[in-house]
């Protein structure tokens, strides 16, 4: 129990933060509500991973069925199939753990008015919950890669780079979404027709060599498009070009690492601005 | 126990909170884009408007006031919850607040991992909240439930589990609103206990309660809220009298029940109930021991055979402690229409303090309900503190004797 005797000195509240309370207490937190969520959703439940498999399998099926079946499009890409299918986990990632962040913090109300804690690890443990289910459906891809032909090549171990970024781009638009619909109830809608126009300005159906000259300026402020290449080349296609080689110039690269950090920092501000004030306004 | 010998635990200096409420809510990008040019009015509502308090350690601290006086948004506050505007909060060591203590939980979860969850939102690392889980479970007496999701748990063991996670909180100071009835009688008692035992483990704990009763028992002092400000702060006794004496001051209770009666409903009307203190004034506070009158004026608008008027006095849970039937017409036998009759009824006030309802009932032939007024007053008994509804009479005798011998006492 407490220590009676040596009486701990006054110190002041730190009051409602974003970040506040130690980067221990803060892992452990965002660790431990992503891991219960995780359990609950995906493992607790019968054929719980099977289950979480479907909802990405269907959409593969669906979309490569129809692209080259009705629209005999694909027939020149090696390996379209895996490159779909890799392709949908990933931006499966995204749009999954954004969309579940956009109402997380109203969802959470049950802490955030009674407990004190660093409100960031809302957003940040739905993203990281994400991130162990992306982990699982990826033993399910590169199963389908070597049962389809694909060539596993050290270059598979960079992975992980690819990974974190594409964490750091979630995190940060998660966060941004999180913090805006406190404000704005709309934007659950206005999100849901967005990530579906992200979903089809991505090269995640067609690489980025379909890309027509007139609308390569999308692949500049787009921070998915060279994660999406980057990972073909890296576990797919070696050969493959990168975003580079199509727009032509450094600003391939530079231009959505720009709108990367844009967003994080953007992200953080607001978040940190509002966190004070986010239990009064719920 | 002498404040100055025991050093500081909680130091509240200046604490000032307000709200902004917009007069028209925008919670929408689309009306955010609608209203660019019409900005949006905001009225304040001020909580707190500069609370200064100290708590020692190892103090019972209580805090009292009506809802909307401003100590929820205090708890917050000391809770890191909100951030106050203005003033400055200290506290010694680590605090953890329990607020509304089965709120806090995540329904779809079971109770084990709400337990570790909460543990590690108190502050606890993953590790100490494992270590604490069946000392935690056990004390709630749900070791059969453990692995069921919260929604399936009665309102009452989720109580339970929220106070089990309380009593073994390891932080300095706590915070505790309204928690004290938990569960059944037994189950009260054990948290009874569990309080004494952290008062005497010189633990520091802030205490929010409507419950006068409790806070006498608990505290060793506290602070009255009323409209933003302390009202009054010192000894536990004298701030629950002045709470009982404030608390119904304000805005009436629940508008009275109109009655639906066998048709005899428009023969007559309770027009008027009040009470009375023993110098004529019209009053809702009365000192124990101090006669009360109950006042009643009824219209007769047609002819009622062998009327009774019934009062009760209620207490605040809703037991009935005293009533009685008055035959209003023991002669003829009837009330004509026209007549007004004047009741007043003066009863000795043996009732321990605590608010108080007072319901009429008027009928005919001892069964027919002619008018019904349910409260027909309410009021407040304020007094030293005692237990029950009543102080009978009574007297005692202490008697003590030197003890015979060691030998004696050790074989019994």
């Amino acid at each position: 129990m407490s220590a009676v005797g040596s009486a701990p000195a006054l110190r002041d509240v730190p009051g409602p933060s974003a970040v506040g309370g130690g980067a221990k207490r803060f892992f452990e937190l965002t660790w431990l509500l992503a891991s219960t969520d995780f359990k609950l959703n995906y493992l607790d439940t019968a054929f719980g991973y099977l289950w979480s498999l479907m909802r990405p399998l269907l959409l593969f099926g669906v979309l490569y069925t129809v692209f080259t079946k009705v629209l005999r499009f694909g027939g020149d890409i090696p390996h379209y199939a895996d490159l779909v299918l890799f392709n949908i986990i990933l931006y499966g990632f995204f749009s999954e753990s954004t969309t579940r962040s956009v109402g997380c913090i109203p969802g959470s109300e049950h802490i955030v008015r009674k407990t004190q804690f660093p409100r960031l690890v809302i957003p940040l443990s739905v993203v990281l919950t994400g991130l162990f289910n992306l982990c699982l459906s990826l033993i399910a891809v590169f199963v389908f890669l070597i049962a389809t032909g694909v060539t596993p090549r050290l270059t598979w171990l960079a992975l992980p780079l690819i990974l974190a970024l594409l964490l750091l781009l979630t995190a940060g638009v998660s966060t941004l979404l999180s913090v805006l619909y406190v404000r704005f109830r709309d934007i659950a809608q206005i999100w849901g027709v967005l990530a579906l126009a992200i979903f089809y300005a991505s090269p995640v159906l067609y690489p980025v060599e379909k890309v027509p000259h007139s609308l390569q300026w999308l692949l500049l402020i787009n921070p998915l498009a060279p994660l999406l290449t980057a990972g073909r080349r890296l576990v797919i296609d070696p050969n493959a070009p990168s975003t580079v080689d199509i727009v032509g110039s450094a600003w391939g690269i530079i231009g959505p690492a720009l709108v990367l950090v844009v967003i994080c920092v953007t992200a953080f501000w607001l978040f940190n601005r509002a966190a004070p004030q986010v239990a009064e306004e719920l | 126990m002498p404040m100055a010998e025991r050093s500081i635990a909680v130091e509240v200096e200046d604490l000032h909170k307000s709200f902004r409420v917009p007069s028209r809510r925008i919670d929408t990008l689309k009306e955010r884009a609608l209203h660019l040019l019409s900005p949006v009015e905001y009225t304040t509502f001020e909580a707190l408007r500069g609370l200064s308090f100290e708590i020692a350690e190892g103090e019972c601290f209580g805090v009292v006031g009506r809802n909307g006086s401003g100590k929820t948004t205090l708890l917050k506050l000391l809770a890191s919850i909100y951030r106050p505007d203005r003033g400055r909060i200290r506290v010694a060591g680590t605090l953890a607040p329990f607020i509304e203590l089965s709120v806090g939980f995540n329904p779809n979860l079971t109770a084990r991992n709400n337990v570790l969850l909460n543990g590690v939102m108190m502050g606890s690392t993953p590790k100490e909240a494992r270590r604490r889980f069946d000392e935690v479970i056990e004390f709630a007496e749900l070791e059969e439930f453990v692995e069921l999701p919260l929604r399936n748990y009665s309102s009452g063991m989720s109580m339970r589990l929220g106070f089990s996670l309380m009593v073994f909180s390891e932080a300095d100071v706590m915070l505790v609103d309204e928690v004290l009835a938990v569960g059944d009688a037994s189950f009260a008692q054990k948290c009874a206990d569990v309080f004494q035992r952290m008062r005497d483990e010189g633990r520091t704990i802030v205490l929010v309660t409507h419950d006068m009763d409790s806070l006498k028992a608990m505290c060793d002092r506290a602070i009255l809220i009323e409209d933003g400000v302390i009202e009054l702060a010192g000894d536990a006794d004298p701030v629950a009298h002045r709470y009982l004496q404030i608390n119904l001051s304000g805005p009436d209770g629940p508008p009275p029940i109109a009655v639906d009666g066998g048709g005899a409903q428009d023969a007559a009307r309770i027009a008027r109930t009040w009470l009375e203190d023993s110098s004529g004034e019209r009053a809702r506070s009365f000192e124990h021991g101090s006669p009360t009158r109950l006042c009643v004026d009824i219209d007769v608008r047609a002819r009622i055979e062998r009327p009774v008027l019934a009062f009760e006095i209620c207490a605040a849970d809703g037991t009935q402690v005293f009533g009685a039937p008055l035959a209003l017409a023991e002669q003829d036998g009837r009330l004509e229409a026209g007549e007004q009759v004047e009741v007043r009824a003066t009863v000795s006030n043996l009732l321990t303090p605590g608010r108080y309802v007072v319901n009429c009932a008027l009928s005919q032939n001892g069964i027919d309900a002619v008018d019904l007024l349910r409260p027909a007053a309410q009021f407040v008994v304020t007094g030293e503190h005692q237990f029950g509804y009543v102080e009978l009479e009574w007297e005692c005798e202490i008697e003590r004797r030197p003890r015979a011998s060691a030998v004696e006492a050790v074989d019994r």
